[in-house]
Parts: structure tokens; C-alpha cells; sequence
């Protein structure tokens, strides 16, 4: 793939490496406007590290990062936080903010160090939580949210931040259904509608099926496979990267991949 | 928001403005000579109040607000509510300079002089051994500070077990914090003021950084600079308040937890409020530790806990949670 020169995000000769580890070897990858990437691995293979090296806050071996054009290591870390943002994996509250303060906190990077944030930032922070079905709970304790509630929250920081680069450290880890699907709606609509540039590491497959264009797939050892995702995702890919058996099923509607198990069942 | 909390923060911020001139209205009337009004004082009472009462409430008022303030950064900075402005060895430090002083009547130099140096030299040896290569770490610079605190401690033990019976009375009211011989003039509260205002241009990253490292690093601070920026800060403001009046216990440490429940977490708002009510509340604590027994004076530190304990454990008690 050629990398665009408009692409927002543009990973470039990326050597990354963990202690003796290899994450990726010789990565170039460029994510377009518009375009929602998973990032597929089995455990320890590197995801988070990656996504802190796209955010910059970990230093690759070798190559970089284009972010809008500039090199990551010659902006600014406010500059940066202006166009790139990250959904951590966790989110530690360590004093009491109300859900609306803790949702504020994304415009930091937009706003003058002794301005106050504007009503137009406060009207943005309400959208944010309103998008994700938090708005009734916009004056509680941030300290007072179950497990579901604060993942949405951070991703609510993370709308009201509003960068055009979106990293997503498994967003809908531990949640049921129904929380995963509304956070990856509102991530998609701001792929689809609003042209933003995601990439986001997961776990769930058939999520990334459901709502990716596009895979990146690290199968350690610093081998990886970049693509749409219809080209990527297939049963033999699957079994290669997660180092299991792995089945299509296809009812014609959707296609789902399962893990066949350990015992051997003939396929059909 | 609705009403109700506005209601609640204007009363609490009329309170917290009021409370200031207030303590130093009664701070100036009121002393182990008796109360006296000081717009009606006689000559006598008007040289006592303008000479003794009134500097020393300002020491007092000053020095509140620097341990209320370097509390708020320390919390931040360690990640921690259990934080105070002593926790890194500051105060031990600045403890073991100034008994040393003492033990040995080194008179040429002053004691507030040898425990700003002993705070400093603290300040420095923790941030040398706690830098390292990574990462700021929050553990490894509590676990140095601890250390370096333990350190001390033995340090003040050795003078006081060997010093002589004469100067250990002395010691005992510097450790356990006193501002019977400290006074300041009115022109300390504008640098005082000055401070306050440069930290509030900080304090929305204060909000940013209680978030740790990693996020405040995607929100645009250069973290780990930032961190080492609080840590001097607030070791300078621990030094200046240690060095006044010694080590005063527990302002810096339920002051702003006090001000959390009342005003919020936001440091725009806690950090004036933890200002002006540590300032105030250290002025009416000096005031009765100085007149309740009158003529003779209890050492202010000892008051300090004595009303902030059971103030603290009420609230704590009453809190829904621990904020």
C-alpha cells in the first residue's frame, strides 16, 4: 500500500522492540481519513506499545511517525495532543471530579494555560457524554462509576479532546454487549461521519469485522500483515496469528470466526 | 448546575474570604494580656498589638497558606491524598540542621537560616537519587523521600539524646512547630499573593497531571518535567514555611482534603481556598496557643493537631466517600 501523502497518520520504517522483543520490524502503514484500523495480536505481543509509539510517548528503535505531515519528534507535546489522542487501557481517577470536569479535561490542549474553558467547551463536553449516554450522570463523581461507566467516560474525554488521530487501547475490554456496541457506534460515526483516523487494539474478532476497514496484525517475533479488512481476516490468518484453530462461519448475513476447539471435528 | 450548588459555593467562598482578616481581627485583640479592642487600645496595648500580635499573625497567616499550598502539590505530585509537605524528609531535614544549630550555639548563624539550607539540601539529595534514567515514577520518589526522611529522624534523635538538658526545651517546641519568636512584616503577604497567582496559572495542569504520567503526556504536558517543576516548588514553599516556624504539623495535610469537600478537586479553586484557609486557620491556632494558657505559650503544632484531629475524623466520618 502507498502511503498518501494527505494521510493524517503515516508509520514509517518502524522498528519497535521491547527488551529483546520484537514488536514490528520494518512497519509502513499510513491511515487515511475515514479509515477505522484493528489492531489484532494474541497477548504480549506488543499492542499497547505500539499505540504508545504512534502516540509518541515510546521511543522506537528505528523510523517514526508522521502525524499531519510533521514528524511526531519535531512537534510539540500540546501540538501533538491537539491532532492525536489515545484511549488508554486503564484510566486511574486518583481525587474526586465530577463526570462534566473529568470530561473537560480533553480540551486542556486547546486552551491557553490561564484561559477557562468556554461555553462552547462546556456545550462539547455535554455532546460528548450525551453521545455515550452519560448526560444524567454529568454531575457525578468520576470516583462513583462501575466498570462500563468509566470506560465511557474516558472515551467521552477523549471525543471532548477531538484530535483527528484516534488510538484506541481496547475500548470495550470487560464490557457486556451492550456497552461495546454503543462505544464502537460512536467510534465509528466519528470514522465515518466526522473523517476521523482510528486505530484501535482488540481482542474481539468479530467486532473488528463488524466495525473495522481496515487490520493490522502482529504475529510477534516483529512479523505483521497490514489491509482491508475482507483480505486480512480469514480463517487461516486467524489460526496463524492467534497460534489456535480458528473457524468461519458464514450464514450469509454476517460472517463470524470461533475457535474450533481442541478436538478435531470435520468442517462444513 | 443547578441552584443549590451556586447558593453553596458562594457561601463557602464569602467564608473563605472572610476568614483571613477575621483570624488577624482577633489575632490583634486578643492575647494572654487580655482581649482589647484594637481600634480603642490605649498606647501601651497599641505597641503590643502593632509590634507582637499583629507580626506574628501574619508569620502565622503566611505560613498556613505555604504548607496548605505545598499539601495540594504534594498530593498531586505523589498520586496521593496521603500526602504532606513533610513526607519527602523536608522537614526532618530542616529539623536536623536547626537542632544542630542549637546544640552548639552556633549564634552567627540563625536558626530559620539552617533549616531553609536543611530543606534544601534534602530537596536536592532526593532529586538526585530519585531521577534516574526512566520514567518519573512516583514510587520511587516516595520510597527515596521516606528514606532520606528516616534518615533524619535518627539524625534529630542523636542530638536530642546527647544535647544538653538546657537547649532541649527549645528543640522540643521547634520540632513539634512554633511561631513564638517569628514575625513578619505585612509586606510578606504580596510575594505571598504573587506566588498563589503564579500557581493558579498552573493549576489547570495540576488537574491534568493528577491523572498520571501517561495521561497527562496525551493531553499535551511535558509530564515528566512538569513533575520535577512541582517538586521544587513545593519543596521551596515547604523550606520557606519550615523555616519560619518549624515543623507545624497537619495544615498541609487536612487543609486540602478540608477544601476538597467544600470546594471541589478542581486546583483552580482549591488552591486560593487551601491559601486562604490554611493561612486563617493557622492564625487562629497560633492566637489560642498563645493566650489560652497565658502568659505561658503552647507550641502552635500541638494545636494544630489537636483541633485538626477531631475536625478531620468528623468530616471523614460524614463524607459519603473519600474524596
Amino acid at each position: 500500500m502507498m502511503p498518501s501523502p494527505d494521510s493524517p497518520l503515516v508509520v514509517e520504517d518502524l522498528d519497535v522492540r521491547i527488551g529483546p522483543v520484537d514488536v514490528v520490524r520494518d512497519l509502513n502503514l499510513a491511515v487515511g481519513r475515514g479509515e477505522f484500523w484493528g489492531l489484532l495480536g494474541p497477548n504480549g505481543v506488543g499492542k499497547t506499545t505500539l499505540l504508545k509509539t504512534f502516540a509518541g510517548v515510546f521511543q522506537p528503535e528505528r523510523g517514526g511517525i508522521r502525524l499531519e505531515g510533521k514528524r511526531l519528534d519535531e512537534r510539540k507535546r500540546r501540538d501533538i495532543a491537539r491532532r492525536l489522542g489515545m484511549l488508554p487501557q486503564h484510566t486511574h481517577y486518583a481525587f474526586d471530579a465530577t463526570c462534566l470536569e473529568t470530561g473537560l479535561v480533553g480540551r486542556h490542549p486547546h486552551i491557553k494555560p490561564w484561559a477557562r474553558e468556554s461555553r462552547a467547551d462546556q456545550e462539547r463536553a455535554r455532546d460528548a457524554l450525551a453521545d455515550l449516554e452519560m448526560l444524567e450522570l454529568a454531575g457525578r463523581s468520576c470516583m462513583d462509576l462501575s466498570g462500563g461507566e468509566s470506560r465511557r467516560l474516558a472515551l467521552a474525554t477523549l471525543l471532548v479532546q477531538d484530535p483527528q488521530v484516534m488510538l484506541l487501547d481496547e475500548p470495550t475490554n470487560h464490557l457486556d454487549p451492550a456497552n461495546q456496541v454503543t462505544i464502537l457506534n460512536v467510534l465509528h460515526r466519528q470514522v465515518t461521519e466526522a473523517r476521523k483516523s482510528a486505530v484501535m487494539a482488540l481482542h474481539e474478532v468479530n467486532l473488528a469485522t463488524c466495525y473495522c476497514s481496515h487490520v493490522l496484525l502482529l504475529y510477534g517475533n516483529g512479523e505483521w500483515d497490514a489491509g482491508p479488512t475482507d483480505e486480512l481476516l480469514t480463517a487461516d490468518n486467524l489460526s496463524r496469528l492467534y497460534r489456535c484453530r480458528v473457524r468461519l462461519i458464514d450464514d450469509g448475513r454476517q460472517r463470524v470466526f470461533a475457535v474450533a476447539g481442541g478436538f478435531d471435528r470435520p468442517t462444513g | 448546575m443547578a441552584s443549590a450548588p451556586v447558593t453553596k459555593t458562594l457561601i463557602a467562598w464569602a467564608g473563605l474570604l472572610l476568614l483571613p482578616p477575621a483570624a488577624l481581627l482577633l489575632a490583634a485583640s486578643w492575647g494572654s494580656g487580655g482581649w482589647a479592642w484594637p481600634f480603642a487600645a490605649d498606647e501601651a496595648m497599641r505597641r503590643v498589638i502593632g509590634e507582637l500580635r499583629i507580626p506574628r499573625a501574619i508569620a502565622a497567616l503566611v505560613t498556613g497558606a505555604l504548607l496548605a499550598q505545598a499539601g495540594c502539590l504534594m498530593q498531586v505530585l505523589l498520586r496521593n491524598p496521603l500526602a504532606d509537605p513533610y513526607v519527602l524528609g523536608l522537614s526532618g531535614g530542616a529539623a536536623a540542621f536547626a537542632l544542630i544549630g542549637m546544640s552548639f550555639g552556633l549564634s552567627f548563624l540563625p536558626v530559620p537560616a539552617l533549616a531553609f539550607a536543611g530543606s534544601l539540601l534534602t530537596m536536592v539529595i532526593v532529586f538526585v537519587l530519585a531521577r534516574g534514567r526512566g520514567p518519573w515514577s512516583t514510587t520511587r520518589v516516595l520510597l527515596t523521600g521516606v528514606v532520606v526522611a528516616a534518615g533524619w529522624g535518627a539524625v534529630i534523635s542523636l542530638i536530642l539524646a546527647t544535647g544538653s538538658d538546657a537547649s532541649l526545651r527549645s528543640m522540643l517546641y521547634w520540632l513539634m512547630g512554633d511561631l513564638s519568636y517569628t514575625s513578619l512584616s505585612a509586606w510578606w503577604l504580596m510575594p505571598l499573593a504573587a506566588g498563589v497567582g503564579l500557581l493558579w496559572l498552573r493549576a489547570r495542569s495540576l488537574n491534568v497531571l493528577s491523572g498520571g504520567e501517561l495521561q497527562a503526556a496525551l493531553l499535551g504536558e511535558s509530564a515528566r518535567a512538569r513533575f520535577w517543576e512541582i517538586y521544587v516548588i513545593a519543596s521551596l514553599l515547604t523550606a520557606l514555611a519550615v523555616s519560619l516556624a518549624g515543623a507545624i504539623g497537619f495544615v498541609g495535610l487536612i487543609v486540602p482534603h478540608l477544601m476538597r469537600l467544600l470546594v471541589g478537586a478542581d486546583h483552580r479553586v482549591l488552591l486560593p481556598a487551601s491559601a486562604l484557609f490554611g493561612g486563617g486557620f493557622l492564625v487562629l491556632a497560633d492566637t489560642a496557643a498563645r493566650s489560652l494558657l497565658g502568659p505561658r505559650q503552647l507550641p502552635v503544632g500541638v494545636l494544630t493537631a489537636l483541633i485538626g484531629v477531631p475536625l478531620f475524623l468528623l468530616l471523614l466520618y460524614r463524607a459519603t466517600r473519600i474524596r
